[in-house]
């Protein structure tokens, strides 16, 4: 086994070397500007970008004039927020978002709002999904727009993209969804799930950071989005800038490869998952996992160890790499707004890990972790003040803490 | 966030770790901060008629530094009159811990947790009116 080992797969990926190969041939030899018309070297990496654009587009359903590059999801995801906002501004001022949603739309949302924009956050249930009927109630005839992540982040819930899709339909209102942790992961199909806009990225598949797409709905309706960055007008005018070719190259041979093992891999982390949950549920008390664990991305677990803060099991787990729930690993002092919104307490926020599995995760490394981590808690508890108050029977509800 | 090599010390070897009777009259307790914010240090002293500090036990849920100012309290305070103890700041803690900005206030709480301790003390034994100066400063706070 390599050390740290590597469980954090919904922050990033390795890249594949498969990918790396392909991507090589396009920073020395073919290093040229698809934009460029008049001869071979940008013919040549024209083609490259075309073909690696039909590959994803496919691979969401979609066709390839429907899809424009970006730097990442993030950058995605403010095109489709402020661009939508701005080219819709006479049909309305509304946009639905739900409250567990990536700060690169939290944040973007909020941006719009001191713009003088209205946004609903909608909340989730306890199991992260969020509620049809609060959607549907949402909906005003100034609504232009529903952001709905289809994968978490943090917990790996997957939302119910096909009845959402619907429901926007039915009331003539843009769907966009950051399909960031979905793409090559789960089946995505744009027209089964009425997608208007979708943004996802490169590295969370095992390709190349700062390289992004948006797929924009070309017919029925046609969607329009006003550019946040002006110049040559590149990609139908949506994100001017001279394209990424071998990024975008390694983007488009990372998604033909994760659709191609897409069924065998949701198998074989499905089980792992399951296996690395299975040991830690039987060998401990008051862990609680967050976020349901049918709709959910194979490769995510979450769990909240109570009694125990998250930073200190990050850090008696130092040879493992994770992510943590806690305040403490940010600098501002409020646990995960995912945590949150899902109505876990505190300081079960405060105790809460993100187990991220992927495609080079073995079957010996999740032993290792999970046996650690059952470790860990044991030591952990044993100096907790709050293990040994439940333990008595203090309710620490009703204690009365000195708040600081 | 990287942690000095105290702070790793302290974390994985912990001293004086622990519980003492709480309802030994000589055993005082203090117990701060709230599960919601992230870390509670429960701080217990054993005292003798001198008001010389015994013994000392620490339990924390918190941050690897929050569990780091606890045992360096405890290691500080022991064989320390009550007086004494009570001139230790937590910004003795912030520098002997080599702690970031953002971790001062796991120094706060130690700090906190030493003075609930002495003061549960002197409440148990009748002493509250006592002389000893509990009116020290607290400095750096975030």
């Amino acid at each position: 086994m390599r050390f740290p080992i590597y469980m954090d797969y919904q922050a990033t990926t390795p890249m594949d070397k498969r990918v790396l190969e392909a991507m090589m041939p396009y920073f020395m030899e073919k290093f040229g500007n698809a934009a460029s018309r008049n001869h071979s070297y940008g013919w040549e990496a024209e083609d490259a970008v075309e073909q690696a654009r039909e590959l994803l587009a496919k691979a969401v359903g979609a066709d390839g004039r429907e899809l424009i590059f970006t730097s990442g999801a993030t950058e995605s995801n403010n095109i489709v927020l402020k661009g939508i906002a701005e080219m819709y501004a006479s049909k309305g001022d509304h946009i639905i978002t739900v409250k567990t949603e990536h700060p690169s739309i939290l944040d973007t949302a909020a941006h719009l709002e001191r713009l003088g924009k209205k946004v609903t956050y909608l909340p989730v249930q306890k199991n992260g999904i969020i509620d049809l009927d609060e959607l549907r109630r949402a909906i005003t005839d100034k609504t232009i727009l529903i952001s709905i992540m289809m994968v978490n982040n943090e917990i790996g819930v997957i939302q119910p993209m096909a009845e959402i899709g619907k429901i926007a339909r039915e009331h003539g209102v843009l769907f966009h969804s950051d399909a960031t942790q979905a793409v090559g992961k789960v089946p995505v199909d744009i027209n089964a799930m009425n997608i208007d806009l979708l943004s996802f990225t490169a590295h969370k598949v095992y390709g190349p950071k700062g390289v992004g797409a948006l797929y924009v709905r070309r017919k029925n309706p046609r969607v329009r989005c006003a550019p946040l960055v002006d110049g040559g007008g590149h990609e139908r005018g949506m994100r001017s800038g001279t394209l990424n070719v071998p990024g975008i190259v390694g983007f488009g041979k990372a998604v033909e490869l994760a659709v191609e093992e897409m069924d065998r891999e949701k198998e074989r982390l499905t089980r792992l998952r399951n296996k690395l949950h299975d040991i830690i549920m039987s060998q401990t008390s008051d862990v609680f996992p967050n976020g349901d664990m049918e709709q959910r991305l194979p490769g995510n677990l979450n769990l909240s160890f109570a009694f125990v803060e998250g930073e200190s099991l990050l850090m008696e787990m130092s040879d493992v790499a994770l992510s943590s729930g806690s305040a403490c690993t940010s600098a501002t002092l409020d646990p995960s707004h995912v945590l949150k919104a899902l109505g876990v307490e505190d300081d079960l926020a405060h105790s809460s890990i993100r187990f991220g599995l992927g495609r080079f995760t073995t079957e010996e490394e999740v032993e290792y972790v999970g046996n650690k981590i059952v470790k860990a808690i044991t030591r952990l508890r044993e100096m907790s003040p709050l293990f040994e108050m439940a333990k008595e029977g203090v309710s620490l509800k009703d204690f009365e803490w000195t708040e600081h | 966030m990287s942690y000095s090599n105290k702070v790793i010390d302290h974390f994985k070897n912990p001293r004086n770790m622990g519980s003492m009777d709480k309802n030994d009259p000589q055993v005082g307790t203090g117990i701060v901060g709230a599960p919601e914010c992230g870390d509670v240090m429960k701080l217990q002293l054993k005292i003798n008629d001198d008001m010389v500090i015994e013994d000392a036990r620490f339990k924390t849920f918190g941050c690897g530094s929050a569990i780091a100012s606890s045992s360096l309290a405890t290691e500080w305070v022991k064989g320390k009159t009550i007086t004494e103890a009570l001139q230790i700041k937590n910004t003795d803690i912030v520098n002997e811990l080599s702690l970031p900005p953002v971790k001062i206030h796991c120094s706060v709480l130690a700090e906190d947790a030493l003075k609930a301790a002495i003061s549960d003390y002197m409440k148990k034994n009748g002493k509250e009116n006592t002389e000893v100066n509990t009116e020290t400063q607290t400095e750096g706070v975030a």
